[in-house]
């Protein structure tokens, strides 16, 4: 009885495993994004010239055995340029996302939890935020704080919980009937404690596939801030940045603006179909064959 | 139905006016006045500026009186444009980025629905595979990507079409409705495809065709309405994404739109424009967001009763 209980509860994130296994476009897509993941954080390591190493003789040049993906009109070796952007893409994504899931998460958690009167003034506050068009309101900070990073993790953030508590709360609201609450409940569990033990961890099928989906929107964001002129600013780099300027220059010299292109693109494509297919793993209602 | 349309309208003025005091407050809690140039102006100078645009006064004070202007619907002067009017940019721009925009919607909906009703007859074969494929590429192709992509290979290399303007040349506003469009086109795809599919399961579909009606007239008289509903909750969502996917499309294109203006008020620090265009442009978005809700409504027979149960 007690191994049969066991084998119950795993057998979800198993199952979702074994479904997830024979999507082979959300595995490339997995395998694309722990690249990405491995190449960010060793760039230092590995890559091949120095972030602003120049070589002003070269100025810009193709593809090349030296230069695999050619030179910037700086004579700066295009590969390590969009290692480093990579970077900054990436750590925008996993931070404003980040920031995101715990504004989210809580507020819904909290929302759904309680319930009431509480529940529908918070869920008021989200519909009323919902209205506002945050692409304009993000511009504005950019423009009246300055072109801070910090600042556009938070307001990039501050813009993607939203859906993300409508999730949660939907979520706990179905919970928190369930009799393994009322046994916490009974036990003498202080609400927090339920919350965070009880109710949160059952939340995470939806919150995963949600959050992979988020992350390549809060890039594609980063990417058309950084591309306006109002996201990250030089010395940093992003792909978005790098492909501001390569339209510049495509004219001349096109694999300036198609590498950075299909960095950013080929990422995208990546956590989407990854995302996709956690959504299909993780759905107890797709059906197993 | 009507009550309902007016309850949200209701909803909306307080929206409006948080938007409005948002910005008008974030704008002036700005760094550096507007006024605070590269170069050294005499403080006479600053003073006599100050004086004209109200701002010697309290804060509050100039809030409550731009607030009165603006339910007026007067933005005010611009910083930068001296002698214009923030409404003259804005009765300059708008025409064009609602023609843009108009046109991206057009592409948008005729390919994504074609792309979208057509994978939905055929599930899981080659007619569902390639325009989902191409979706998910419409999808991870960013406009400020697939433009300058455009004007590469249409504009310059094969010289087909001019690569900026708008309505100065034949054909100068292919390129550009094409670049905002496919992104939305590869939603909307997508969002016919799931609508369809969860239509053409249901029981009054199998009812129409047990009567024999040929599939065509099966999928244009029964399912286009219900698969559909997805797509037209969209259009308000998409709507703004138009609006702010402009900002680069007109960039990129040099077509003095909105957007472009927007953006290069943004460069130049013209709180004025900045802050007029913000709120003009938020009124605009949830007014389509209303006109959105309610379109899906009116062809939801169960989301109608559904309101008339609460109301």
């Amino acid at each position: 009885m007690a191994d049969a209980i066991e084998e119950h509860g795993t057998s979800l994130w198993k199952d979702a495993w074994i479904k997830l296994s024979k999507n082979r476009l959300a595995l490339f897509g997995l395998a694309v994004l722990i690249m990405l993941i491995l190449t960010s954080l060793l760039t230092p390591l590995i890559a091949p010239y120095g972030y602003e190493t120049q070589d002003l003789d070269m100025g810009a040049t193709a593809p090349s055995l030296q230069h695999w993906l050619g030179t910037d009109i700086f004579g700066r070796d295009m590969l390590t340029r969009i290692m480093y952007g990579g970077r900054v893409s990436l750590m925008v994504g996993f931070i404003a996302t980040a920031v995101a899931l715990v504004i989210g998460i809580s507020w819904g958690a909290i929302a759904g939890f309680f319930g009431g009167r509480l529940d529908a003034i918070m869920m008021r506050i989200v519909d009323v935020l919902y209205a506002l068009p945050f692409m304009i309101f993000i511009i504005l900070l950019m423009v009246v704080f300055g072109r801070n990073i910090l600042l556009l993790f938070l307001a990039i953030g501050a813009v993607e919980w939203l859906t993300m508590a409508r999730i949660v709360r939907s979520q706990v609201m179905a919970l928190r009937n369930q009799e393994f609450v009322e046994a916490a409940n009974s036990l003498g569990l202080s609400e927090w404690t339920i919350i965070r033990r009880h109710i949160i961890p059952n939340t995470l099928g939806p919150v995963i596939v949600y959050t992979t989906l988020t992350i390549p929107s809060v890039m594609l964001l980063e990417a058309f801030l950084s591309f306006l002129g109002l996201g990250i600013q030089p010395p940093e780099s992003s792909w978005g940045l790098l492909i501001n300027y390569g339209v510049e220059t495509m004219e001349e010299f096109p694999w300036l603006l198609i590498f950075p292109g299909i960095a950013l693109s080929l990422t995208l494509f990546a956590l989407n179909f990854l995302g996709d297919g956690l959504r299909d793993a993780l759905d107890p209602r797709t059906s197993k064959d | 139905m009507y009550r309902f349309a007016i309850s949200r309208l209701l909803q909306a003025i307080p929206v409006l006016l948080m938007v409005v005091t948002v910005t008008f407050f974030l704008v002036h809690s700005a760094p550096g006045g507007p006024f605070s140039a590269d170069k050294a102006v005499p403080p006479e100078v600053i003073k006599a500026l100050e004086e004209q645009y109200n701002l010697n006064q309290p804060v509050w004070q100039q809030y409550l009186s731009y607030l009165g202007d603006v339910v007026q619907g007067d933005f005010g002067p611009s910083f930068k444009y001296s002698g214009r009017t923030v409404n003259e940019l804005i009765a300059a721009g708008l025409p064009i980025t609602a023609e843009l925009a108009f046109y991206a919607m057009l592409v948008a909906l005729s390919v994504g629905i074609t792309a979208g009703v057509g994978a939905a007859m055929r599930p899981n074969t080659m007619q569902d595979y390639l325009p989902m494929t191409g979706a998910m590429i419409g999808i991870c192709m960013p406009s400020f990507l697939l433009g300058p992509l455009l004007v590469l290979v249409f504009g310059i290399h094969l010289d087909w079409l001019p690569v900026s303007g708008w309505g100065d040349i034949p054909g100068d506003k292919i390129l550009p409705s094409i670049t905002l469009g496919t992104g939305y086109a590869a939603y909307i795809a997508r969002l016919s495809r799931g609508g369809m599919l969860e239509v053409l399961s249901q029981d009054y579909i199998r009812t129409a065709r047990a009567k024999g009606l040929s599939e065509r007239l099966v999928i244009i008289k029964h399912a286009l309405r219900g698969g559909l509903i997805p797509v037209v909750a969209f259009l308000g969502p998409a709507f703004a994404g138009l609006l702010a996917g402009s900002f680069v499309v007109e960039t990129i294109f040099q077509i003095p739109g909105l957007g472009r203006f927007y953006v290069q008020a943004a460069f130049n620090r013209d709180y004025t424009l900045i802050l007029g265009m913000t709120i003009f442009l938020s009124t605009l978005i949830i007014l389509f967001n209303l006109l959105s809700d309610m379109l899906a409504i009116w062809l939801n027979p169960k989301l109608r009763q559904e309101i008339r149960g609460t109301n």
